[in-house]
Formats: C-alpha cells, sequence, structure tokens
C-alpha cells in the first residue's frame, strides 16, 4: 500500500542519484549488508521506561530521548517537525526528539536496524521502503497492540484505536498482531476536471455502457478518454482492475489473491474485470503512453488532452503547481463493470497507507509509540491533512473544514459509499515479486490486446510461484 | 639505499590494499557466503541452502532473459564501440595525411577531440535521462518530434523488440568518447617515422590504418575490449532510470545487475541475489580472461 502513495513523489534526482550509486557498488553492496548481520542478535540494547500512569499510559521515560526519521517525499516533512513534534514536546518537554529526514530509508535505516542501533520511530515509505514483512518477521518491530489500547491523545473516553477508520490497523496487522500504523488515508477512484465535465456536459459514469459511451463523445471531442502511465505506474492500472474485480465479486477475490489460494487469480470476477479493461485499453486509451511516466500523463491531463486518470487522492497536491486556474480536480468511483455486480456502484475502494513503526531493538520503543499516539490525535491529523492535502486515518479529523476541491470530492466520494468501503489487497506490499509481475501484466492486458485469459494465466503461474518459494515469508488476511 | 625499499613500498600499499580488501575483497567474500542461504536482508542468518539458490537461477525465465541482454552488450558493445573509436582516433590524429613532415589529423581535429569526449563528463544517470527523452515514445520525444504530425511515433523503449537496441546505442554514444582518447594517446606514440616511410612506399590511408595503426595499439584494444565487456555486464543505471517498468515491457530489458538490485533490495530475496552476484562475478572473470588469451598476439614494438 506504501508504495502506493510514495512512488509518484520519488522525483528525479532520489532515483539518479541512487541509480548512480548502486550502479558501481550493485554486488559488493549486498556484501556490506551482511556485514552487519552478525551483531544483531548477540547484543542486548538498554531501553528506557517509565511508570505507566493514566496520563502516560505507555509507560515512557519523560526524560529519555526519542529518535524519528522521516521519509522525505511528497509528504514533505513539515508535519513532523511543525506539527507533531511540537505537540509531542509540549505533553514531554524533557524528552528531546532527534529528527532527520532521508529520500532513502533503506539505505539510511536498514543497515542500523541490522547493527542494533535503530531509530525509536520510523516512516518507512517511498519506493526504498524496507520490506514491512520482512521487518517483522525478524523481530525488529514492536508490537503494538498497547498502542492501540492506550486512551488517545485528544478525543477523550476513545482508545487510539476507536478513534481510526475502519480496517486501518488491519492493514499494518502481521499474522494477528498489529505492528505498524497506516497513517494516510487515500480514496481511490477515477480522477477527471470537473471545469471541463461541466464545459461539455459529461456526468461521471455508474455503469460499464455509460463509461464506453462517454469515452466514445470524450474521444469524438479529440481527448484521449483514458490513459495511465506504462513506464513507472502500472501499478494505478492494476489497482483500477483489481477495484473492479472487487465490486463484482466483493473484496473476498481480492482476499483469495492475498492468501495466494490456488486459482484465486482465475476467478471470475478478475477476468470480466480484465476483459472490461482491456476493451477500454484497446479503444481509448493512447498507446504511446506505455513508455510514459507518471508525471508525464498527469501533465497530460491537467493540460486537458487525458480525461479520466486512475489514482488515489495524492493526485492533487501532487499535481498542485502544474494545474490551471481552469482545472478543478474531482473523483468518481469506478462504474459497475456488469450489472449483476455484487457490490453497488458506489462502492470504493480506500485504504490506509504510509508506514510508521516502533523499532523494537532502539533505545526508546515505548517513546516511539508514544510519538506514534501524538501522530494519531486529532490536532495532529488535522495539521497533517491540512499540510498535505491527505486525508488520514483518524476518521473525522478534518470535517467540516474546506480544504481543497479535490479533497472534498474524495470525501463526498467516501460519504456516498457508506458501508461499502474496501481495503483492497496487500500482496503488492507482501510479495513484491508478485507486485512486479501484475505491473508489466497490467501493461500488457491494456496495450497489447486487452488478452484478459493471458492477463489470468500469466498472474495465477506468478502467485502459485510465490507460494511454493520456501524463501518468501507468508502471510494471510481474512 | 637497498634496506628502505620494503617499508617504502609496503607504506604505498598498505592504505589501497587495506582499502581494497574491506570494501571489494571482503564484500565478495561475503557474497559468495551469502549465496549458499536463504536470506531476506534482515536479521540472522538462519537457512542454509547450499546451492538451492542456483538451483531456483536455473528454471528462472528472467535469468535466462536477463543473460541474453548481457550477452547481445557484451558482443556489439566492445565491437561497435571500438570501431568507431578506432576510426575517429585515427582520423583526428593521421587522418589528414602529413604536410611539412608532420601527421596530422583532419581539418578542426582539435575541436572533434573535444567535443567527442563531452559524454565522458556527464553523469551516466543524467545521460538516462535525457536520452529518456530523445526516445520520449510521443511527439514530445526528441526523435519522434522530428518527423511530421501524422507520423505513428516509434515507441522505443516501449518496444520489446527495440528496448535493448536504445540501451546499446547510449552505451555506445556515451563510451566513444573516453576510447577516441585512450587511441588518441596510443597513436600519439606510434613513431611518426614508420607513418612517413609507409606513406613513402606509397600506402593509402585504408593501408596505414590496418598495416601499422591496428597492429601498433593491439594492447589497447585488448584493454578497450575488456573495460567494454565489463561495462556490458553492467549497464544498470541506464536499464534502471531508461527502460519501461524498469527491465520491462515484459522484462525485455532486464540485465543481471538490474535482478541483483531488485531481489537484494526491493524483493527481499538477499541471499538469491548473492548467487546472481556470484555468476556475475564468474561470467566477468571468465570473459576477461578469454578475452585476454583468445586476442594475444605477439607484440609489436613501436
Amino acid at each position: 500500500m506504501t508504495d502506493i502513495f510514495t512512488k509518484p513523489e520519488l522525483d528525479r534526482r532520489t532515483l539518479l542519484r541512487r541509480a548512480a550509486a548502486v550502479g558501481l557498488l550493485a554486488t559488493p553492496a549486498v556484501g556490506m549488508l551482511s556485514a552487519c548481520v552478525g551483531s544483531s542478535d548477540d547484543t542486548k540494547q538498554e531501553q528506557a521506561t517509565g511508570t505507566k500512569s493514566a496520563d502516560n499510559p505507555l509507560g515512557i521515560d519523560p526524560k529519555a530521548g526519542v529518535e524519528i526519521v522521516i521519509f522525505n517525499g511528497g509528504l514533505g516533512t513539515a508535519y513532523a517537525t511543525d506539527v507533531d513534534t511540537p505537540l509531542f514536546n509540549k505533553k514531554w518537554p524533557d524528552a528531546k526528539i532527534t529528527y532527520s529526514a532521508t529520500e532513502q530509508i533503506s539505505t539510511v535505516v536498514q543497515p542500523r536496524i541490522n547493527a542494533g542501533n535503530a531509530p525509536d520511530m520510523i516512516n518507512n515509505s517511498g519506493s526504498n521502503l524496507m520490506d514491512m514483512g520482512a521487518i517483522v518477521k525478524a523481530g525488529q518491530a514492536a508490537d503494538l497492540t498497547d498502542l492501540f489500547a492506550a486512551p488517545s491523545l485528544d478525543i477523550p473516553g476513545k482508545t487510539v484505536a476507536d478513534t481510526l477508520v475502519p480496517g486501518a490497523i488491519e492493514q499494518g496487522t502481521y499474522n494477528g498482531k498489529p505492528y505498524a500504523v497506516n497513517y494516510s488515508f487515500t480514496v481511490f477512484g477515477l480522477w477527471y476536471n470537473k471545469k471541463l465535465f461541466e464545459k461539455n456536459n459529461w456526468t461521471p459514469p455508474t455503469t460499464w455502457a455509460e463509461f464506453t459511451a462517454l469515452c466514445d463523445k470524450i474521444k469524438a471531442a479529440g481527448i484521449t478518454p483514458f490513459g495511465y502511465a506504462g513506464a513507472n505506474a502500472s501499478y494505478y492500472m492494476v489497482r483500477a482492475v483489481m477495484t473492479s474485480a472487487a465490486k463484482i465479486g466483493t473484496e473476498q477475490v481480492l482476499k483469495d489473491i492475498d492468501n495466494l489460494k490456488p486459482g484465486a487469480w482465475q476467478n471470475d470476477a478478475i477476468k470480466q474485470a480484465a476483459q472490461a479493461w482491456g476493451e477500454i485499453g484497446n479503444k481509448y486509451i493512447n498507446k504511446t503512453f506505455l513508455g510514459l511516466k507518471h508525471t508525464e500523463v498527469q501533465l497530460q491531463q491537467d493540460q486537458d488532452k487525458v480525461a479520466f486518470y486512475p489514482c488515489g487522492s495524492w493526485l492533487e497536491n501532487e499535481q498542485a503547481k502544474d494545474t490551471p486556474p481552469g482545472f478543478e480536480y474531482a473523483v468518481c468511483a469506478y462504474p459497475s463493470v456488469t450489472t449483476s455486480d455484487k457490490l453497488p456502484a458506489t462502492a470504493i475502494n480506500a485504504a490506509a497507507g504510509e508506514i510508521y513503526f516502533a523499532a523494537a531493538k532502539g533505545k526508546n520503543p515505548q517513546g516511539g509509540k508514544e510519538y506514534l499516539r501524538t501522530m494519531l490525535s486529532k490536532e495532529a491529523a488535522l495539521g497533517f491533512t491540512k499540510l498535505t492535502k491527505s486525508l488520514t486515518v483518524v476518521a473525522g479529523a478534518s470535517d467540516g473544514v474546506t480544504i481543497s476541491p479535490g479533497l472534498t470530492s474524495a470525501n463526498d466520494v467516501l460519504t456516498k459509499a457508506g458501508k461499502d468501503v474496501f481495503m483492497g489487497y496487500l500482496f503488492d506490499t507482501w510479495y513484491k515479486k508478485l507486485d512486479d509481475e501484475s505491473r508489466a501484466a497490467a501493461n500488457d492486458l491494456m496495450f497489447k490486446g486487452g488478452d484478459a485469459k493471458k492477463f489470468c494465466d500469466r498472474m495465477e503461474a506468478a502467485s502459485q510461484a510465490v507460494a511454493k518459494d520456501s524463501s518468501i515469508t507468508k502471510f494471510t488476511r481474512s | 639505499m637497498r634496506h628502505g625499499k620494503y617499508p617504502f613500498i609496503i607504506g604505498f600499499l598498505v592504505v589501497p590494499v587495506a582499502l581494497y580488501t574491506i570494501f571489494v575483497v571482503w564484500a565478495y567474500i561475503q557474497a559468495f557466503y551469502l549465496s549458499v542461504y536463504e536470506w531476506s536482508g534482515l536479521g540472522p542468518l538462519e537457512n542454509f541452502v547450499g546451492l538451492g539458490n542456483f538451483r531456483k537461477l536455473w528454471d528462472d525465465n528472467l535469468f535466462w532473459q536477463s543473460l541474453r541482454h548481457n550477452l547481445f552488450l557484451l558482443i556489439l558493445l566492445p565491437l561497435i564501440t571500438i570501431v568507431i573509436a578506432l576510426v575517429f582516433a585515427f582520423l583526428l590524429n593521421v587522418g589528414g595525411g602529413h604536410r611539412g613532415g608532420v601527421t596530422r589529423g583532419v581539418w578542426g581535429s582539435k575541436a572533434y577531440r573535444i567535443i567527442f569526449f563531452f559524454p565522458q563528463l556527464l553523469a551516466l544517470a543524467i545521460i538516462a535521462v535525457i536520452f529518456g527523452r530523445v526516445f520520449g515514445p510521443d511527439k514530445s520525444g526528441m526523435i519522434n518530434g522530428l518527423f511530421p504530425d501524422s507520423w505513428t511515433p516509434w515507441l522505443f523503449l516501449a518496444d520489446e523488440r527495440w528496448a535493448m537496441a536504445c540501451i546499446l546505442i547510449v552505451l555506445i554514444w556515451q563510451a566513444v568518447g573516453f576510447y577516441v582518447v585512450l587511441f588518441s594517446a596510443g597513436m600519439g606514440s606510434i613513431s611518426t617515422d614508420i607513418y612517413e616511410a609507409a606513406a613513402l612506399d606509397g600506402a593509402s590511408r585504408v593501408t596505414l590504418f590496418f598495416r601499422i595503426t591496428v597492429p601498433l595499439l593491439w594492447s589497447t584494444i585488448q584493454v578497450s575490449w575488456v573495460y567494454l565487456g565489463i561495462a556490458a555486464f553492467d549497464a544498470f543505471a541506464l536499464v534502471n532510470i531508461m527502460t519501461v517498468d524498469r527491465g520491462g515491457p515484459n522484462g525485455a530489458s532486464s540485465v543481471l545487475s538490474l535482478m541483483i538490485y531488485r531481489n537484494a533490495f526491493e524483493f527481499s530475496q538477499a541471499g538469491y541475489a548473492s548467487a546472481l552476484g556470484v555468476v556475475l562475478f564468474f561470467l566477468t572473470l571468465t570473459f576477461a580472461a578469454l578475452t585476454l588469451r583468445v586476442t594475444r598476439r605477439e607484440a609489436v614494438e613501436a
């Protein structure tokens, strides 16, 4: 989930720097990593603790410092330095926060974890994020059960868990225990320019027939009806196909896929969804998009050259500087594929993302958790939304506050969906190899003829290969 | 004098050898060690699998595909680069014929020499971004932009058949300048007497090139071949930055170094990545040894 949020924000500079460095070091670097392996299990870190009380439910040492590492990406770092840290220090003035930010979480943090010198609270995000499943398996992430059971910092009478949107904790849960806070909350759908649609009298579709009819009209107006970037953002398309499949056959379809159930990818719901989208690819996409990057396609949308773009609610903020005055972002739910879809047309995929976790073997794990509790307060959540134009998992934290048209539209879609909001899938973070295959398969589907069966068979084979591979840690969900 | 020799030599060697041992040799030994484990890259080493990673490699289609791409580069990159560089270097140094007893390059050769070297000054990553635009698959791409509007744009990197060729072109473009300079330096050390003598005997420029320049430069060419071959085994930066879906579409531009990186740092398969690294190590070594063996000739003293 996390990479969905952060990959688009990966800026060129980061990529270049990393690429250049790795190009030189690829082989030796693997060895260098291991240089630290031996030390991790022997050393026992001395950890700061305090006395638990109503005011200090996590029992932190009020004088012990807390070290945090923030990913410096599309969300910026101001929310940490200007909102969270001051709020934390208001309550714990003697606990010194040591802050640092990086664009390369894995490069910076992974060696420290292996050396037994982990920072206390880590924002594991960006395209260079660490494999959260592997971290949990290695016992490096602190169990957050006590954090979620602790009272909320500023919503009286509720525990932290009570204040969160449904599914928020589930997403950071690995084999039954919560290890990560997925902080930001993203609404996925088809994004379009509200002003352009109003000008042309186009209404967002709710059925597939309406969708294709509208695409025909848009095409006639000389605009590419639908597009996504094949070069580096094909996982947006994967999400579109998966969302449609879930609407046809409920979220169970996706759960089976996550659980690597044999035949999960050959489910009729997936086939129908792939079929429908493949036809969109055949008729309405611009074939050159296969070679374009997300920034390029998004820019084309801002120039009204592309009508619909499948994306999450970070899009508006990401495009802020390129959005012309005549452009107003809005989102609609993916239209129903068949008339017998099990979920209504208003159903949407909305998910928590952007991982934060406390290191289990750091100097002050309780301090790290207390920092997370601060972030999950209503005040911090509102501050985050204002600064980043992203919703958070703290339910209703920004209700009644108008921030931007895209965010308002996302909130509307969320309200309309009511209980039909589903979290989606986790295979892309659990099994990166499968994620990789799904991207290539989606590109094939959308740009190379729309063969739904090939898509399903290929993914099924990849999924079973992962299931059989003993070196890959398996996860399950229900 | 003699008693001070060893401390003097050791004093010179100790720092570089120590650095080399720690950061190169030791890292390689670690890679060998890791390659027999199933290891995610985090936590302790537990699962000894022997040659299991290598067996998995044998069955991995992407591995063979990547290997084919590396071999494609290995054959074409040195060949084309050296031919182009030799021709340019010859033109720059000898191609202008000789006047007043001095052989010289074609007109403007000093300026060309600088221009040819420019690509070498740019970091590979920057070149990758620039060529990403040159090979843009729509009208905004530099090459496609040259054609009229009715033109159906070439997809370049988004076309499975041509993705690897695009990478090859960029690698050649980037490398040629350096080898022009290298060969120029080599040609500079060939005595002009030899050229003059040959010219007096009525040798044409083509004859000069094949009968004098190439044989006398042979050891330089040989070394270049090894360097370029090693570069062909890498190609990581370009593939990582330029290609569709990094190594795509459908693995059409995947190379071994990219596989290593992705397995180690993205798929949490550091053990498997190490096995790939070990294979790459032996491939590179074999290639270097083979090249030096096959191309061995009697050294010709200039």
